[in-house]
């Protein structure tokens, strides 16, 4: 069972769950819905390596993200998080949203990311190729979890409410982090990235599930030449937008795979 | 009590298919369906229509803003107020109203309604939508997470624009305007009543009572099941000390009126399908993107409008399309001048309502149809029930015009 620590930033608290025995850890931004709990996804990278998950503002574990309005204001909140972490290097993985934030700190702050690890970032919009209106969904809980998995029940077991839980602020609890991710990526998820990628020298290691239904293949092309680091880009199959949920294991051998290469 | 006549403007040739053929009636409809050459013989009779109304002694004539809609024919509802200030001389003009967040720099609003105000000779009632999805989020592209942020910041905008006699600077959170001085200024001081067109957000209540702003329920399901969101707003407002002055609210009911029941069974029967049938048809992924819908609304458990009628519109049993669930569920009230005199005094007691909206022409209803229902209502059904609370609570929210007021000059 990971720990779980609360830091506060700028008066507001942000949960970091953290499991896992290695000196340079590995720093998970989590994708569309966030971490409502510790995933089979983290439990695998946590066999061998120190995994620290803090969350996103708006998502499960930090309540708060409505004082943050630009794309500026939510880079600011992810550095000020990764510094308060205390670690002097570590790994980054971003998937989705998460991913977005993660490619803009890695443009930013070359030295303290060595490994960057990008699961269908988002950051960029395509007219000839465009990604799907996450926000366009029909009501219910299955439009999202059929969306962005293409293994939906994985998303209701991680998503399953706990036994004295409130049903309303459980759907809140998601409802919200749909908003969050709003805030920032709304209409396009374009974050203007394309300019910044070339600021990108890190390592890295560029996915997408092979059935994402979100992202176009097109979209992960563009980091793929714009980053100036050395890019390796992998499909996951079986898998879609968030493969840290439909395919755990495939994921998490090509991202240990990639981080043992660069080591060597 | 005060009788406001209300008009939509929907396309009237959506095709008897629509609903089978065509996704949604809002946002992505079709421009294949739409004929301008149509819209332009529309736009004529619908102003006949609500000029009509205003010369029938209706007190106020109304217009409101949908974008890419096939039943609201009206982005722009300035400009057809704009054009009722010159041909009408007595009702109000109520806007219902410019979604604020959707006007940059939202001194535009200020502007624009100022002129009406002027133009009409005080007689403008100025509404403030948030806008539904479809309109705001999805049309405009508005970010769902700063719609209502940014519709309160432009509120304040507006109303310091109408009101502060010096040029000010506004440093807003999403505006900066260096030198705020609206011309004109409205000729109502301080500024126009402001009416507030809402689903059942709390928080509007709240908003409505500490602004003391009228709060106007705009549903197409009618009374019955307006009943539960107004109770919920009667009980906030005693929870809240304000007292139960009906004027402090609005509802729209569609009516239906004949010189005798039967006839009027059967004179309405196709433009209620048409509109419940073509009109509503919503796809429901339009109606609430995250965010749109604030949480302490979700955990007031209260439906949005626009939620309710899309899940209506896509559910299994879904809203009522035919014209007899459509009258049983009192969407549409319908009947004799005496009948519908009867119900409308029955709703707006039991509803605690003193501005009623009427929508005398509705779907593809032929102008004349619409022309004969409003003249029904007018001088058989208004005689009977415009005394409703007036005995008793004075109506503060209501337009005062200029006693001596211009008139257009005949054209040569």
């Amino acid at each position: 069972m990971p720990k779980t620590r609360s830091l506060t930033i700028r008066d507001r608290e942000v949960r970091v769950l953290e499991d896992g025995i290695s000196d340079v850890p590995v720093v998970f931004l989590a994708g569309i819905g966030g971490v409502p709990a510790w995933t089979p996804f983290l439990e695998a990278l946590a066999t061998n390596r120190r995994v620290i998950v803090p969350s996103l503002p708006g998502f499960p574990g930090a309540t708060e993200f409505r004082h943050l309005d630009s794309l500026y204001d939510w880079v600011v909140h992810t550095l000020e998080t990764l510094e308060l972490l205390g670690e002097p290097t570590f790994d980054l993985i971003g998937s989705s949203v998460g991913g977005a934030l993660a490619s803009e700190i890695a443009s930013l702050v070359e030295t303290q990311v060595r490994r960057l690890v990008l699961i269908a970032p988002f950051g960029v919009f395509l007219e000839d190729d465009p990604a799907a209106d996450i926000w366009a969904q029909i009501p219910g809980p299955k439009s999202i979890p059929n969306l962005v998995c293409s293994h939906p029940e994985r998303w209701d077991a991680l998503w399953e409410m706990p036994a004295d839980g409130d049903e309303i602020e459980w759907s809140i609890l998601q409802t919200r982090s749909m908003e969050a991710a709003a805030r920032f990526l709304f209409p396009f998820g374009k974050t203007g990235v394309t300019s910044r990628l070339h600021r990108i020298g890190n390592a890295t290691l560029l996915i997408r599930g092979a059935e994402d239904r979100v992202l176009p293949a097109a979209s992960n092309a563009v980091f793929a030449d714009g980053i100036k680091g050395s890019v390796r880009t992998i499909e996951i199959e079986d898998a879609g937008h968030l493969p840290e949920i439909d395919n755990p294991e495939a994921l998490v051998r090509e991202i240990n795979a990639f981080l043992l290469d660069q080591e060597n | 009590m005060k009788n406001l006549w209300f008009h939509l403007m929907p396309y009237k040739d959506l095709p008897d298919d629509f609903r089978d053929t065509h996704p949604s009636v809002w946002v992505d409809i079709n421009s294949k369906l739409l004929d301008a050459e149509r819209v332009h013989q529309h736009y004529n009779e619908y102003l006949d229509e609500l000029e009509y109304a205003g010369q029938l002694g209706f007190d106020g004539i109304c217009c409101n803003e949908h974008h890419q809609n096939g039943y609201g024919l009206m982005p722009s509802p300035n400009l057809i107020a704009s054009t009722l200030t010159r041909r009408t001389t007595e009702p109000a003009i109520c806007v219902m109203g410019n979604s604020l967040a959707l006007y940059n720099p939202p001194t535009r609003v200020a502007e624009e309604f100022a002129m009406l105000d002027c133009m009409s000779g005080g007689r403008l009632i100025a509404g403030f939508p948030v806008g539904t999805p479809m309109d705001t989020i999805f049309a405009y592209a508005q970010n769902p997470s700063k719609l209502r942020e940014r519709y309160y910041e432009a509120h304040d905008i507006v109303m310091r624009a109408w009101q502060e006699e010096e040029t000010f600077s506004f440093d807003g959170r999403f505006n900066q305007l260096r030198y705020v001085n609206v011309w004109p200024r409205p000729v109502q001081k301080p500024h126009p009543p402001v009416w507030i067109p809402g689903g059942g957000s709390v928080e509007t209540w709240r908003w409505c009572a500490e602004m003391d702003y009228v709060y106007c329920y705009l549903s197409y399901f009618g009374y019955k099941a307006g009943e539960a969101t107004m109770k919920g707003f009667w009980d906030e407002m005693d929870k809240l000390g304000k007292d139960r002055n009906p004027y402090r609210a609005g509802f729209l009911q569609f009516v239906a009126v004949g010189e005798t029941e039967k006839e009027a069974l059967e004179l309405y029967k196709e433009s209620a399908e048409y509109f419940y049938g073509r009109c509503l048809h919503v796809n429901p992924k339009w109606a609430s993107p995250a965010g749109y819908q604030s949480e302490a609304t979700i955990r007031a458990k209260v439906q949005s409008q626009v939620a309710l009628a899309a899940q209506k519109s896509a559910g299994p049993a879904g809203a009522a399309r035919e014209w007899k669930d459509i009258l049983d569920l009192g969407y549409v009230i319908a009947g004799d001048p005496d009948q519908v005199a009867e119900r409308i005094r029955e709703v707006c007691t039991n509803l605690n309502v003193g501005h009623l909206m009427l929508l005398c022409q509705f779907g593809n209803m032929s102008t004349d149809l619409a022309k004969y229902n409003t003249k029904l209502y007018a001088e058989r059904v208004m005689p009977q029930i415009s005394d409703l609370f007036d005995d008793q609570w004075n109506d503060a929210w209501w337009p005062q015009p200029l006693s001596e007021r211009s008139l257009p000059a005949e054209v040569a």
